[in-house]
């Protein structure tokens, strides 16, 4: 089953054409109407007429994350401030937070991403979809329910959050495919057996489309043979749009859509393109987004590009399974979260000793959790268990309000915790994944 | 005039984790601080050693001077019949002056019973205490 067949499975010639065609007329319109691209362009010593091979692309300069914070708000912004429908917000590496907005036409093409995507794993009309990520500020509840709709299934936007009714609500409804992070549904699945709920005998869930977080072939197979269904990995970021792609139902890598996205490896070091095959860092560039363009973004993530055509009869060329990132972002409970942030946040409080902290990070039943160690300064040591117990809380509720995740703190003499010399390493992960 | 019987406790920040209080231990003892009383009280994550020592300004300078997070706390001292029921008359002659205990631990030795406590407002209590005849003892007396 195609959602649309002729574009998915376009000849590879074909498709790259378009591709060409597309960057062509995006990087023409951005060197002459953004003043941000045109900068970035001519720093970078290139115009429009370079560009006259697909392969040409790897003259364009990058983009990172940093250029979001840079020009937050709404700089980047390449559409008038009427045709914005819509912001996203996730979190930055510092204080600042990173925005992304979207005209109708960009909400199109990532539902039509989205609506490609779910009937390759043979979601449509005929299923009842719950979709368990956040709605809100981050894609992932609105992107799903988007493509879910878009494909005709019933959409139940139960978000996060109160488990046992998500799962009543699961069984009275009949629900067929859910939409969350793995973390989340093997947590569901815990809850549902001291429930006393049997996943295959009491409800009629059968497929997952699972992702916002690293996962493993592991954590696949425990969780298709714990609840008896069918999971499968989406990818996506919101800088890209949000969730966009997901595998077919090979589960040999994730489908990325040719003529939405293209998708490029480099060596994290040198800069350099590597060929498909090779493991890489992925850079992306949207060619289709007309509020917040995205040319050859670094998104950080380690994947090695498959370009062999899939057993499934789509063209597209496919990501395997994210490895690793490259840089230090941490990814808990479905929230990016940079240890930078934490430290942001704690330099603001005057009671410790910012600068010095440790992150450990530890998944337990499933869930992650998050412990932050901190320097106490001596004037703060109160003789009053009380004292300490309310400044441990007010640390964890101020990180809680930059990080937008419970975190656990521990108080620390001063000159306690280790020190480095040369580069810090602050965060243990402790996480099997 | 109640300062005389304002006994200067010494807390003591302790990080949860092994061979902390070891650590602390060793200082003490590098300064020569002999303890004659000590509790340590624990909370999520981290531990507070309280102590009754000999010379405690000293000590606080010392372990101060080694970065060690130190405190220094006024607490009450009122001696107790070391036999069962001693903790009872006290406790009721507290409880009956109306005043309220944040945190207390005792020390004794063949002769003597002593039992040191934390209250809000220290001078307050200790007048209290010596107008119904409560006997309180003073830092020489400990």
């Amino acid at each position: 089953m195609y959602w649309n067949q002729k574009t998915e499975c376009m000849p590879e010639g074909k498709l790259k054409k378009l591709q060409y065609k597309s960057l062509k007329r995006l990087v023409n319109d951005l060197y002459s109407f953004s003043a941000f691209y045109h900068d970035k362009m001519k720093a970078a010593g290139v115009r429009p007429s370079d560009i006259r091979s697909l392969s040409d692309i790897s003259k364009l300069p990058f983009m990172n994350k940093s250029d979001l914070r840079d020009n937050y708000p709404t700089k980047m912004f390449t559409a008038p401030g009427k045709d914005v429908v819509r912001y996203h917000v996730s979190s930055g590496t510092t204080g600042k937070p990173t925005l992304v907005g979207y005209t109708k036409n960009d909400i199109e093409f990532w539902t039509e991403s989205l609506a490609r995507a779910l009937t390759s794993v043979g979601i449509g009309s005929d299923d009842v979809m719950q979709v368990s990520y956040g709605y809100g500020l981050f894609t992932g509840g609105l992107g799903l329910h988007y493509g879910a709709e878009r494909v005709g299934a019933t959409v139940l936007p139960t978000s996060t959050g109160s488990t046992e009714r998500q799962l009543e609500l699961m069984m009275d409804l009949d629900v067929t495919a859910i939409a969350c992070t793995p973390s989340y549904l093997v947590y569901m699945g815990g809850v549902a057996k001291k429930m006393g709920i049997d996943f295959q005998r009491d409800t009629r869930l059968r497929k997952a489309v699972l992702g916002a977080e690293p996962w493993s072939e592991n954590m696949r197979q425990h969780i298709e043979n714990e609840l008896g269904i069918q999971a499968y990995d989406i990818y996506g970021t919101s800088e890209i749009s949000g969730p966009m792609f997901t595998e077919c139902t090979e589960k040999k890598g994730i489908h990325i859509w040719s003529d939405v996205c293209l998708v490029e490896t480099i060596d994290p070091d040198t800069e350099e393109s590597l060929g498909p095959g090779q493991e890489g860092e992925l850079v992306i560039t949207v060619l289709k987004k007309e509020a917040m363009p995205m040319i050859r973004y670094r998104i950080k993530d380690l994947t090695t590009i498959i370009e062999d055509k899939c057993a499934c009869g789509r063209t597209s060329p496919r990501i395997k399974r994210i490895t690793g990132r490259t840089d230090d972002m941490l990814i808990i409970r479905g929230i990016n979260v940079f240890p930078s942030q934490v430290e942001h946040t704690l330099l603001q409080i005057p009671q410790i000793n910012g600068g010095q902290y440790m992150i450990t990070v530890d998944r337990i039943d499933s869930l992650d959790y998050m412990t932050v160690q901190v320097e106490m300064r001596p004037e703060a040591f109160s003789d009053k268990i009380d004292d300490m117990l309310k400044l441990k809380k007010h640390i964890s509720s101020e990180l809680k309000r930059y990080l937008n995740i419970a975190v656990e703190v521990e108080l620390a003499a001063p000159d306690s915790l280790p020190r480095f010399e040369g580069k810090a390493k602050r965060v243990k992960d402790r996480r099997k994944l | 005039m109640t300062e005389k019987y304002m006994i200067k406790q010494l807390s003591i920040f302790i990080n949860n984790e092994p061979g902390r209080l070891a650590q602390i231990a060793a200082a003490l003892k590098e300064c020569n601080i002999n303890m004659k009383a000590f509790n340590i009280a624990e909370s999520s994550g981290f531990g507070v050693l309280r102590a009754i020592v000999d010379d405690p300004g000293r000590a606080y300078r010392e372990l101060s001077k080694k970065g060690i997070i130190v405190k220094e706390t006024n607490v009450i001292a009122i001696p107790m019949t070391d036999r069962p029921g001693g903790l009872l008359e006290v406790a009721k002659v507290i409880g009956d002056a109306n005043i309220n205990i944040e945190y207390g631990y005792a020390y004794s030795d063949k002769n003597k019973a002593s039992f040191f406590f934390r209250v809000d407002d220290a001078s307050a209590a200790v007048s209290k205490l010596l107008a119904v005849g409560m006997r309180v003892l003073t830092e020489t007396e400990i």
